[in-house]
């Protein structure tokens, strides 16, 4: 009976709901193992549309995975006496350790600056959180250098074409993580644009942590520095030993 | 074969890591040196940061250092009273070496500093070297046309170690004098090992030889000793404090270091010692002049990121 009733509202029920997007993962998590040389996340789904109407246009994505943030301190080299040293700094407080960006198409094109910048879709638009203190102008030159540095890592990546949308529907983008790429909680969060505005979003967590061998390694290097370091050196003086008993049988 | 360093957070390949350990390893075993100095720049070369580069080549220079160490135990060439003063020192050098690598960590001038360093030590090294295998190599010709061989001169230490007081005896070494002076030898090369992630056996040696007049037989044994002690206890320092120590990247470098010194102590059978020594010379005055390079070129950014954890 109840199952009758939910099939007699179900096109009611649809026809309300407002369009929605279905997310999924290649993985939800990825393991920074001993082989690690960095993963391709595929993001995927399908755009839900209420009665299953699809539109002419064809739907704008944004997909925005994200690592989490730290405060960052920029440092800018000079020439001092013939040798470039660190002189000025500025620090960031908010500056993600992972910030990849995958549109369908170029961000000026999708919505107006001030949508960008309210979900943070595009590099130029991380909020990066400067300190106070120095000029607007100094504060820029850092941040230019700041997006540079974190550009050359692949560690910010900006790709006005890596979604493709299948039938009005289907969406999907690889985002490519770096072997370098910080451990921690990681967001995927996908918008639909439509008109300037957007329409639906969704967001999906990723973690991203050391496994095996290198999360123990890891972990005891940090939480347990002076066991970390008396295991290192016994394992340095006993491969030493070994090396020395095998040469001395030869 | 891409290897994860847990550590340095980032992908090296393990055979290019193994071939320059096994590289310092040949020089090593050829010119019985540790090999130190050379593998902090490479690793910097490489792309490790320099931080972590020094903690792992310290860690790498105790292992490297045991089988040698053992041989000279056996024979006997080893000063235990003196080794023991050394490595007080030592300890007490790599605690005040610490203090001062974090505060140059804190403001974000380690790896300049690191690398000024090596190129000021390495410098002044290598144009010692190079004189003295010059002259070596000069005397050996004229000795060759017939010279009479030169007195060998008669080491003495200085006077003012001489004059310092709490005399007590060194049996092994031969001496009778303040253990304040080895105290102070050790503390200096203690600092440097914590620093440049060296042994310091090529400041050592020559400085037991010919600032405390030690008896040649006892020196190499007794530097190696120290060696062991003070890079085994700088490592604990960089473990606990600075974080920096690559377990991986020790054991890499010492895989290849190990072999290569074997091959190195074969070769260098073959070859005249002043030549080796000339040899040595210009490899340390190449590394310091590719640092020095290094420092005066524009880098690719000026800005450099520093994460605060």
């Amino acid at each position: 009976m109840r199952a009758l009733f939910a099939l007699l509202l179900w096109p009611l029920l649809v026809a309300a709901a407002p369009t929605s997007l279905i997310t999924a993962l290649s993985q939800s998590r990825i393991d920074i193992n001993t082989t690690f040389k960095g993963a391709d996340l595929l993001v995927f789904g399908a755009i839900q549309y209420p009665a299953g109407a699809v539109p002419d246009a064809p739907p704008d994505i944004a997909i925005v995975v994200r690592g989490p943030a730290e405060p960052v301190t920029v440092r800018r080299k000079a020439r001092v006496a013939g040798i470039w040293l660190n002189t000025d700094r500025i620090r960031f407080e908010s500056v993600p350790g992972f910030y990849a960006v995958a549109t369908t198409r170029p961000i000026a094109d999708l919505a107006d600056d001030r949508t960008t910048a309210i979900y943070e879709i595009g590099i130029s638009n991380l909020q990066l959180s400067p300190a106070s203190g120095a000029s607007e102008g100094e504060t820029r030159a850092f941040e230019a250098g700041l997006i540079a540095a974190k550009r050359k890592a692949r560690l910010f990546v900006e790709d006005t074409r890596a979604v493709t949308v299948t039938g009005g529907v289907l969406y999907r983008a690889r985002i490519a993580i770096p072997a370098i790429v910080p451990v921690g909680d990681y967001t995927a969060e996908i918008h639909l644009i439509r008109k300037g505005r957007v329409i639906a979003s969704s967001s999906v967590p990723i973690s991203i942590g050391k496994s095996g061998f290198e999360r123990w390694i890891y972990v005891m290097a940090q939480q347990h520095g002076l066991v970390y370091g008396i295991a290192a050196v016994v394992a340095a003086l006993l491969a030493g030993l070994a090396a020395s008993l095998i040469m001395r049988n030869r | 074969m891409d290897l994860y360093l847990p550590i340095a957070e980032m992908s090296v390949n393990a055979i290019v890591i193994i071939l320059l350990g096994g590289g310092v390893g040949f020089l090593s075993g050829m010119f019985g040196v540790g090999g130190g100095f050379l593998t902090t720049p490479l690793l910097i070369f490489y792309g490790i940061p320099p931080a972590i580069a020094v903690a792992s080549s310290a860690t790498q220079i105790t292992g490297s250092s045991v089988s040698g160490a053992l041989a000279y135990w056996r024979r006997g060439q080893v000063d235990v009273k003196m080794g023991m003063v050394l490595v007080a020192g030592g300890i007490i050098g790599a605690g005040l070496g610490q203090i001062v690598f974090r505060k140059l960590q804190k403001i974000g001038q380690i790896d300049i500093s690191i690398n000024i360093i090596y190129v000021l030590f390495l410098g002044i090294i290598g144009t010692l070297m190079l004189r003295e295998a010059i002259t070596a190599l000069q005397a050996e010709r004229r000795i060759a046309a017939g010279d009479a061989r030169p007195p060998a001169r008669l080491r003495r230490h200085l006077p003012w170690i001489a004059a310092l007081p709490g005399k007590t005896r060194f049996y092994k070494s031969g001496l009778y004098i303040s253990p304040l002076a080895p105290l102070l030898l050790g503390g200096i090369v203690g600092i440097l090992t914590v620093i440049m992630g060296i042994g310091g056996g090529f400041i050592m040696v020559p400085a037991m030889l010919y600032l405390l007049g030690m008896s040649a037989s006892a020196v190499v044994g007794t530097s190696l000793f120290q060696i062991i002690f003070v890079t085994a206890a700088t490592t604990l320092l960089h473990a606990t404090s600075s974080k920096s120590v690559d377990i991986v990247l020790a054991m890499l470098l010492l895989v290849g270091g190990v072999a290569g010194a074997q091959l190195g102590v074969r070769a260098a059978q073959r070859l005249k010692p002043e030549k080796l020594r000339l040899a040595l010379a210009l490899i340390v005055l190449a590394v310091a002049a590719g640092l020095l390079f290094g420092l005066t070129l524009p880098p690719e950014s000026r800005y450099t990121l520093y994460s605060l954890q």
